[in-house]
This record gives C-alpha cells, structure tokens and sequence, in this order.
C-alpha cells in the first residue's frame, strides 16, 4: 500500500516541466530521457554527445541528495531481478521503437498537443495499467 | 565558454532540476508507479498530479518559449513535427508500457536512481541499454 501524495506530486512534477522548459529555451531541445540516453550512449554524431551526457550527469547527481537525507523517495522495485531485466529490455526497445517514454511524448508531447505523444502515451499508460492487472491475476500482488 | 560548453552547461542543470523533480514527485518509487497502474486494485492517482504539475507548466512554457525565432544556445528548436503516426510508434508505445508495467520504472527514474548503487537498478538501466542497442543495430542509417 502506498500513500496518495498529491502536493508533491504537483510540485515534483512542475520541477520537471520546469526543466523541460529550461532545456526547450536555452538549447530548443526536447527533454525525452529516453532519446536522450540514446544519443548520449549511442550517436553516430559525435557533437551531439556532450549536452547529452551532462543531462545524464545531472539526474544521476540528483539522486544523489535523495540517498544521503531521503532515501525513502529512492525506491526499489518489489519485482524480482530476473523480471527487472525483461523489463529494461523491453522498455529500451519500446522506448526507442516508439521514439519517446513518459518525459518525450508524456510530458513534453502532451504538453505541445502533439497527436503522436497524445497516441503514444495512452499506449503505455494503457498496457502498463493491463500488465499489472495480468500481474494480480496470474503472480498475485500488484504492488 | 563555446557555445557547446554553454549547451553542456544548461543541460547539467536541467538534468539536475528534472532528477530532483522525479525524487520529489515520487516517481523514482516504482511501487508507487506500480500503484498508479494498478487501477484494478489499491489505486494511488498521484501519478496523475505528477503529469499534471509537469504539463501544467511545460504547456504554457512551451507557447512561451516558441514565439522565440530560435532558442537562446542554438540555432533553431529541435522539435519534431509531421511525423505520421505509425505501426511503429504504437508497437514501441505497447512494449515500453508492458515493461513499465513489469518494473515499475520508465527511463528517467531508473537513471535517477542508479544514485543509489543497487544492483536491481542497475540491472534494468543495463537491459534497458541493450535493447537501445538491439533497435539501433536494426535501423541502419538512422541518426541516434
């Protein structure tokens, strides 16, 4: 059971439309977490590595104060490791097939109306809201 | 500093903004995720004021911003527009939801939280690079 926190919730997620919208203003970049661990692991583009990686710097730091004074707001996962690495696969196939996660088309596509991120994100919210339910039904325990 | 270390600069503190947004939120918990999606049993809706407080921003921002001619480090914006809505698309939405579904964790606060040296995190985070892998070998020619 976990507890219904809304206000921070509200101010955790203006936080990151915050930060999205910092990125969009300065560099007119899209603040997708997905394409951009891609394009900073992965680019064929060598000059559109740094930003990339300083990004991935930046959310790494930032658990880092979460661990040391709050180490309840940094979770772990009630699945089993073998079920956590399905699930990294197919959240970076998925991610990358469908070209955004819940930042890309979440956030940032919803937020500009766009028909693809509005599509993409009913997808994913959808058929994660269907795996838990099978989850219940056929391991038991959701969360 | 060249206008690449401006870039790089900007983006350390978005990425550290954006991080500090997750822990907050309650999205780097992937129980509380797992609660959110659960809405066939013990429902947690915060989720939905997560995306609403990030939208709720980023919607007017985002207008803001654009009636800019182009941002203030680079040239022009970086956003895609036109692109059809295809089999891909939904087929990559499906599967990244079936395994945010598993593991309670989407990109951002799995990279969050490898802060905290687990071994289950950084499992998933090294999965999920391998499928990132698996669709680049697969898509030659494309730019990421």
């Amino acid at each position: 059971m976990h507890d219904f926190t809304p206000y921070r919730g509200l101010f955790g997620g203006a936080l990151i439309g915050l930060a999205a919208s910092l990125l969009l203003l300065g560099s007119g970049r899209i603040a997708g977490v997905s394409g951009i661990t891609a394009g900073a692991l992965f680019s064929r583009d060598a000059e559109g590595r740094p930003w990339r990686r300083a990004f991935l710097v930046g959310l790494v730091a930032a658990g880092v104060p979460f661990v040391l004074f709050a180490p309840e707001a940094i979770g772990a996962s009630p699945r089993p490791m073998i079920w956590l690495a399905i699930s990294g696969l197919l959240v970076g196939v998925g991610t990358r097939l469908g070209s955004g996660c819940t930042s890309g088309h979440g956030v940032c596509g919803v937020s500009r109306l766009s028909p693809r991120s509005l599509v993409a994100t009913a997808l994913f919210v959808g058929t994660g809201m269907l795996t838990v339910a099978l989850w219940r039904v056929f391991v038991g325990g959701a969360s | 500093m060249s206008p690449s270390r401006h870039r790089s600069a900007l983006a350390l503190a978005a990425g550290l903004l954006f991080g500090v947004g997750l822990g907050v939120s309650g999205m780097a918990q992937p129980g509380k995720v797992l609660g959110f999606l659960d809405v066939a049993g013990d429902w947690d809706p915060t989720l939905l004021f997560v995306m609403g407080g990030a939208v709720g921003v980023h919607f007017w921002a985002y207008r803001w911003v654009r009636r800019r001619s182009a941002p203030r480090l680079d040239e022009r914006f970086f956003v895609p527009a036109g692109t059809p809505i295809d089999v891909r698309l939904g087929l990559g939405a499906v599967l990244f939801g079936v395994g945010w579904g598993i593991g309670g964790y989407c990109p951002g606060p799995a990279i969050v939280s490898l802060a905290s040296l687990s071994v289950p995190v950084a499992v998933f985070v090294a999965a999920m690079l391998g499928g990132m892998l698996l669709v680049r070998g697969l898509s030659p020619g494309s730019s990421d």
